[in-house]
């Protein structure tokens, strides 16, 4: 097939950056979306033009490192990440705009990369459960009935690519902190510090300047990974719980 | 130089409660004093990481990722081994140190594999404690599920994702040790080289892969927990970024490199279907719990199958070769990693390969659909059959897989000791990136094992021997051997950028690939071996008098990046070849063809070849050198393995 991008090209992040037009030619249906620009970029190095740069690690949809918005959508019209996406997606002749995800959270460091820094800050403010290595029970001494595991799985596979982030009008990180909060609140593992990691990651995710959720579902909708919107709700739910019991604050 | 492996005296079962009594140990105050660098996020390093600043040491934690949470660890899917015997089906450390060394065909160390097993169940305990989301039975009780070559079920598993779920664990761990100040994090940062000073390794020279700033960084110990290198071969089921710089880098500094030939050929992968393709995607192997695998009976058939004049539903049972059940009746389809590869490599050179290159076989879950209905078996592989429709366009509820083998794994790696300590003091390997564990293949569900095995459990006892010994004063790093490594580093940026030829960086890789697919890939001789290390020399002589890298060092430069990565992978095929032409034997990942039984199996010689071989670098376009440490089997015999 035979193809427009529209790509935003940015030097760094002090640049203004601004779309650049490229036509391509000769793209199989069975190249991943990312394969696609790898054609692009092979062509504009032989012309001696600076490579598109895009963030991509494991191609198999499961890192998260991998973020554009394609016409409009993060990570294309199928809800998968870019990686995934392939080429068939789209038909010949198409003209396909190409963004780095939008947020004031994730700067753009080049043309389509950004940094994602504040997910990691966020999960530090409490994301984990104070064991530390060694002088832990037996695996098998708490049973954990199959749906909570199940259902504290489904949260845990979040793979912080930031989809929600881009998706949301609001610019909002409820989806992903969310998703983290609910898989520990739902594990016996994860009761103990339970309120006061609600709190602290709500507080970091406040500070990291992420917009307020406004139930629009965007961020479900677009996720790669299929993270339910109901995580929001059980957050929220935990972070009253927190402001009206005594015992962290 | 003799190698010393250092493994404790005493019987196998007490070497390693021995050893953590025998250990010097840094007082609790003084930990605070050293500083440990830790290169690599994944499961190796992020546990490593966390458990080293939990006892007291200040770490600094480094990954060329955008955060430590994107390490290539994070895409294993199968499961983790432990030897818990939850199921009461016989297992035990034993019987897990057993199999892996047998797995591995005889050429790992026994004290390491049996540590590993030991090791084994309190890893599992950790992840649970951390809320990482086993399988689970309707009790409540964690699930399990065989698993490769293994006749017990001792696969600890989290759906599809268990290296997602386990990375995510340490990544917790991690990152709580970074909130409370004692790991200092380093994302988007690679390593450029080793600093040595008076013989001990005691910093590395990086660049800041957003602003190319080359820096140095002082320690007291320095542990690699970069992975394996796979991505020599250019197509692998390794991430894109996976390489092998940081372990080269020190390889040149001094650390020997053992068994670069080793390497992992994955059976279940989806086949290659073009030449624009940049990766292969794995299909977890418990697929084979499963699927069965087979090809048509003729070649006939499987050409009409290739011309898709035929549908492989519309075959008749009559007509298929279940070729693993009928060759191995004991296993089956699930018979070790390299048997399975390899046997899929014979039917398709035969000719009965049946997607459009001849280069696939099927992998059938029609009677397992039949037997526990479409729901049991979604819940089991969903999202692996989804992925599969996903890149392929068919569904396999309907119509059979098609898999073919891909590289995967590398078993060699820097050589380590019993303490994980390599030729150089005071610079560590763990995980993927040490040669130690799994000999000459690797069992499945072991490389999450042995990662956070190296990390949670042995480092944090064996970093402290050698700290004791150490003074805690730091270098500077306006040190001398700082700035040499320094200008070092940046006059090969300067180097690789002024070149300004005509080839592109992925060109020569992809060549590179081709060379070490052919030669050094599923089956050897030592014709080809000699040649391909010919057409390496040349290539890497194209490479840095051809290649293209445009910009410039001082910013983000995602070909640059490359371009390092693709010039230290030409010198490690270069090495690679010369270790599997050494080896004149066949073991596990390595086949020479020369060297087989009258059924087409590995044929060892432990006469000759019962050791690691160890090669040391002597310096720019000099032959490397060997060295061999002889293994020494007390507690198992070797036998011809036999999955039959």
């Amino acid at each position: 097939m035979n193809l427009t991008l529209k790509i935003w090209r940015q030097q760094n992040h002090a640049d203004k950056g601004g779309f650049r037009t490229y036509s391509i030619t000769g793209i199989s249906e069975d190249m991943s979306f990312l394969e696609m620009l790898d054609v692009l970029n092979e062509e504009l190095t032989e012309k001696g033009e600076d490579p598109v740069h895009f963030d991509h690690d494991c191609r198999e949809g499961i890192c998260g490192t991998c973020s554009l918005f394609i016409n409009g959508r993060p990570h294309g019209p199928k809800q998968t990440t870019t990686c995934q996406l392939h080429m068939r997606s789209f038909s010949d002749g198409d003209t396909i705009t190409i963004e780095p995800w939008r947020a004031k959270s994730f700067p753009v460091l080049k043309d389509l990369m950004v940094d994602r820094g504040a997910f990691d800050r966020i999960i530090q403010a409490g994301g984990y459960v104070s064991v530390n290595t060694g002088g832990v029970p037996d695996a098998n001494e708490i049973p954990i009935p199959k749906v909570i595991a199940d259902e504290a799985f489904d949260a845990a596979t979040c793979i912080a690519c930031g989809a929600c982030v881009a998706a949301c009008k609001n610019a909002s990180a409820m989806l992903f902190v969310s998703a983290k909060i609910s898989q520990l609140a739902l594990l016996p593992q994860g009761q103990v510090e339970r309120r006061e990691r609600a709190e602290k990651m709500i507080a970091q995710m406040d500070a990291e300047g992420f917009g307020a959720c406004s139930n629009t579902g965007a961020c479900s909708a677009e996720c790669p990974k299929g993270i339910k919107q109901s995580n929001i709700a059980r957050m929220n739910r935990e972070y009253y719980a927190a402001s009206v019991v005594t015992e962290n604050v | 130089m003799k190698l010393d492996a250092k493994i404790p005296s005493g019987p196998l079962a007490e070497k390693w409660t021995k050893h953590k009594f025998n250990v010097k140990l840094v007082n609790p105050a003084n930990k605070r004093k050293y500083e440990i660098i830790v290169v690599g996020t994944g499961l190796a390093g992020a546990s490593a990481a966390a458990s080293l600043a939990e006892l007291g040491y200040n770490v600094k934690a480094f990954c060329f990722q955008d955060s430590p949470r994107r390490a290539h660890s994070i895409a294993a899917q199968g499961g983790i081994n432990a030897a818990k015997n939850y199921q009461n089906d016989g297992d035990s450390i034993f019987r897990l140190f057993y199999d892996t060394i047998k797995g591995g065909d005889y050429r790992s160390r026994e004290a390491n594999v049996y540590r590993l097993a030991e090791v084994s169940v309190d890893i599992i305990d950790q992840c649970v404690a951390q809320g990482v989301p086993f399988a689970r039975e309707y009790g409540g009780l964690l699930a399990n599920r065989s698993f490769g070559g293994a006749q017990v079920s001792r696969t600890f598993y989290a759906r599809g994702q268990t290296g997602q779920q386990l990375l995510l664990g340490a990544y917790s761990a991690l990152s709580r040790q970074v909130a409370n100040g004692k790991v200092k994090l380093y994302p988007r940062t690679e390593m450029m080289d080793l600093v040595l000073v008076d013989g001990k390794a005691r910093g590395i020279v990086t660049r800041n892969l957003i602003t190319g700033a080359i820096e140095s960084h002082s320690g007291h110990a320095v542990l690699l927990c970069t992975g394996g290198y796979g991505n020599v071969f250019f197509l692998s089921t390794n991430a894109m970024g996976s390489n092998v710089t940081a372990a080269w880098r020190a390889h040149k500094k001094g650390a020997f490199f053992s068994n670069p030939c080793y390497t992992q050929i994955h059976p279940t992968c989806i086949p290659v279907s073009g030449d624009h393709q940049s990766k292969l995607t794995l299909m977890s192997e418990s697929l084979r719990n499963d699927g069965r695998v087979w090809v048509p009976k003729t070649i006939e058939m499987a050409e009409k199958l290739r011309k898709k004049q035929i549908k492989p539903q519309d075959i008749k049972d009559e007509d298929r070769d279940y070729y693993l059940e009928t060759k191995y009746p004991s296993f089956g389809n699930l018979v070790p990693r390299d048997v399975a590869s390899r046997n899929a490599k014979y039917v398709c050179d035969e000719g009965r390969g049946v997607n459009e290159t001849g280069e696939a076989v099927y992998l059938d879950f029609r009677d397992a659909i039949l037997r526990d209905g479409e729901d049991l078996v979604r819940s089991k592989y969903g999202n692996l059959f989804d992925m599969y429709q996903q890149i392929t366009g068919e569904n396999p509820y309907k119509t059979p897989m098609m898999i073919y083998p891909a590289v995967h794994y590398t078993m060699g790696g820097l050589w380590v000791d019993y303490n994980l300590m390599t030729t150089v003091p005071g610079l560590y390997a763990l995980g993927e990136a040490n040669f130690s564990d799994h000999g000459a293949n690797r069992l499945g569900a072991s490389a999450l094992m042995q990662g956070l095995a190296d990390g949670y459990f042995v480092i944090p006892y064996t970093v402290g021997d050698y700290l004791a010994n150490l003074s805690n004063e730091k270098v500077p790093v306006d040190h001398p051997e700082f700035k040499k490594s320094e200008n070092e580093v940046k006059e090969r940026i300067q180097k690789l950028l002024s070149i300004n030829g005509t080839k592109s960086v992925d060109y020569y890789h992809k060549k590179l690939g081709k060379i070490v697919w052919n030669y050094c890939g599923m089956a050897r001789t030592a014709d080809g071996l000699i040649k391909a290390k010919a057409m390496i020399k040349e290539l890497k002589a194209e490479f840095w008098s051809n290649v293209k890298i445009l910009g410039t060092g001082e910013e983000l430069n995602q070909t640059l990046e490359k371009a390092h990565r693709v010039a230290d992978f030409i010198e490690l095929g270069e090495l690679m070849m010369d270790d599997a032409l050494n080896r004149n034997e066949s073991c596990g990942g390595h086949f020479r063809e020369e060297y087989q039984t009258p059924e087409g199996e590995a044929l060892r010689d432990d006469e000759n070849y019962a050791y690691v071989a160890s090669w040391e670098y002597k310096g720019e376009g000099v032959e490397e050198v060997l060295h061999k440490e002889e293994l020494v089997f007390e507690n198992v015999k070797l036998t011809q393995r036999s999955y039959k």
